[in-house]
């Protein structure tokens, strides 16, 4: 699975209106999980994605953490901690981030290596619905887990949409990239990646003028530490506007962090940064 | 939005169509019935606020969690009526057309928008009709085009019935700068502001009675919400607090605080958390982190800090993590 597929289960906005009208015909039970809220996932997600692997659902490898209601659709946290360390016999490879009731459910695939250190990872991505969120890790041996929650996306004034396009435009394809003044070699550093990016989804274009806002959303990020991949995901318009990505990878001496990053226009943006460590304070007082 | 446009033109023709037939019908018949006899559904809580100048008061609630939340209202000329808001549902609408039919019998020719949100202008559809121009903000029909939709889908499910894409009504008329809108004996200066509360703000100053509806550049009681920029939005009360009005109706809130400390709250609120985020995030703070750690102010002042006070200080540090 390493490309998307890409408005796979895809719902025209009448569908999604239609099952707006079905969720109130169909009574929610307590606060348990319910066969309406995953019919996407029985119905037809899961197998496309993983065919009949077995998934084991908890969260013993990694544990998904999403706010209960989303006060604003378009910015909503999401992270997930990895509760094993990455080793060379062990490690987790992929984690799968899918929002069910997004009109394309797979909001992103990120991969780690043992370099990463930690499979923790902190982001932000829009929900248009009330939903599961799953977040689904794969480990080098091939094992499934899922850590699944359910959002209520609320605030209804709020859209997953671009508050403020023109800001984000007139700072297209900016790369922050951050780590702690001092890395510890050996040790998991934690980086924060930050794209300038309006990610559109174009999904709410008009068709007859293209007059508004045709799809343009980061497709993919690749962060290397000379040369050895630490992280890359692919991503989808499913992820906020101004991507941030907060993750760790383990540096064994000082040198270049690289992150990579292509869009849906083919436009290809970089950023470099100099780590330091310990054994060079020097470098750094200068 | 294929589909809305489709209607869209079709509603165009429509008028088209009608107001042919309304044309002949006055030629023919030289005046229907006074517009006041019609029986209608007159909204409570109507007051006038200055000589032609009248506000339903809104109720502060989350959008779709309840009714005629903000504050809309109309002025009356010697010419006609100009709407400012038309609320959040097309009932809302009607209900404050009935309003106005009984105040006067001067025809509505102008709706205006003061941004996007749905509580504003969801009734806009309850004014449509022959010498009814939409006015709104340069960037309303893109903000229209990428949230309409899912407006209507959730106008549908808190109305229980599915709607029809002709609820969402763009403006006839774009501001992108100021326009003078002439209502008979009085001229209503119709300004488009920077991105602030949201990226298509727009305020309405009459200029006789000095009265200053400013949309949701200004909120009483009912928490503000950022949907634009906390930088600009700043930016722009401090520019505003250079005029001087008589009166200003707030998109939310009492409209008898007078000016300029009508604005004192949200200016002093969004400087609070500007400051507050600013801090966190030079300190190397996420997101979350930030949202758990700025406190909400005082419950005095504000209601709906638990539904609004989070998302605010997300939208302040998505944007001002952007800084420097």
């Amino acid at each position: 699975m390493t490309t998307h597929p890409a408005g796979f289960v895809s719902f025209s906005s009448q569908v999604r209106r239609a099952m707006v009208m079905l969720a109130f015909l169909i009574p929610t039970v307590g606060g348990a999980t319910t066969v309406e809220e995953d019919m996407v996932w029985t119905g037809g997600l899961r197998q496309a994605l993983f065919g009949d692997r077995a998934i084991t659902e908890s969260d013993e490898l990694i544990v998904l953490d999403v706010p209960a209601r989303a006060e604003d659709a378009a910015i909503v946290p999401v992270s997930i901690t990895a509760q094993v360390p990455q080793t060379d016999e062990r490690y987790i490879k992929t984690i799968y981030l899918l929002i069910d009731k997004n009109p394309g459910p797979l909001a992103a695939t990120f991969r780690f290596t043992q370099a990463s250190g930690r499979a923790d990872l902190a982001f932000r991505v829009r929900v248009n619905a009330y939903s599961p969120v799953r977040a689904i890790a794969e480990t080098n041996n091939g094992e499934l887990f899922m850590s699944r929650r359910f959002i209520k996306a609320s605030g209804g004034c709020s859209a997953p949409a671009a508050s403020d396009l023109d800001a984000a435009m007139a700072r297209l394809g900016r790369i922050k990239l951050k780590t702690g003044d001092v890395a510890r070699t050996a040790h998991p550093n934690s980086v924060q990646l930050m794209i300038s990016h309006p990610n559109l989804s174009g999904l709410q274009m008009d068709q007859l003028t293209q007059l508004y806002a045709p799809a343009h959303f980061v497709r993919q990020i690749k962060v290397s530490f000379d040369d050895e991949e630490v992280f890359s995901a692919d991503t989808s318009f499913a992820i906020s506007e101004n991507p941030s990505f907060k993750f760790f990878f383990v540096p064994d001496r000082a040198g270049e962090l690289t992150a990579e990053v292509s869009d849906t226009k083919n436009q290809f943006f970089s950023q470099t940064l100099q780590v330091h460590t310990e054994g060079d304070k020097e470098l750094v007082a200068n | 939005m294929f589909v809305l446009r489709r209607q869209r033109e079709r509603g165009n023709r429509r008028r088209a169509i009608l107001l042919l037939c309304c044309s002949a019908y006055a030629l023919s018949c030289s005046g229907g019935a006074p517009r006041t006899q019609r029986h209608c559904a007159e909204p409570t809580g109507v007051v006038q606020v200055a000589s032609g100048i009248y506000v339903r008061h809104g109720r502060a609630a989350v959008v779709f969690e309840g009714d005629e939340i903000a504050n809309i209202g109309f002025i009356v000329g010697e010419r006609c009526v100009a709407v400012i808001d038309s609320g959040g549902s097309v009932a809302e609408g009607a209900a404050l057309d009935c309003a106005i039919r009984q105040k006067t019998d001067r025809p509505v020719c102008y709706v205006i928008n003061t941004h996007v949100h749905p509580d504003h202008l969801l009734g806009n559809e309850a004014f449509q009709g022959p010498g009814v121009e939409f006015i709104g903000h340069a960037k309303l029909p893109r903000a229209l085009a990428l949230r309409g939709d899912l407006y209507l889908e959730r106008a549908s499910a808190y109305e229980k019935r599915e709607l029809n894409d002709s609820v969402i009504v763009f403006p006839h008329r774009t501001v992108a700068d100021f326009v003078e809108l002439d209502i008979g004996g009085r001229i209503l200066i119709v300004r488009a502001h920077p991105s602030a509360h949201t990226d298509n703000d727009l305020s309405v100053v009459d200029r006789n009675t000095g009265t200053a509806f400013l949309g949701d550049l200004v909120f009483l009681e009912h928490l503000p919400v950022i949907d634009g920029s906390i930088n600009g939005w700043i930016s722009e009360l401090e520019a505003i607090a250079g005029e001087s009005f008589d009166r200003v109706v707030p998109g939310h809130g009492p409209v008898n605080v007078p000016w300029p400390s009508v604005v004192t709250p949200t200016a002093r609120y969004l400087t609070d958390l500007r400051r507050d985020v600013r801090k966190r995030i030079a300190a190397g703070e996420g997101l979350v982190s930030a949202q758990d750690g700025i406190r909400p102010p005082r419950a005095g002042d504000w209601v709906l800090l638990d539904r609004y006070h989070r998302r605010n200080v997300g939208a302040a540090y998505a944007e001002l993590e952007w800084e420097d």
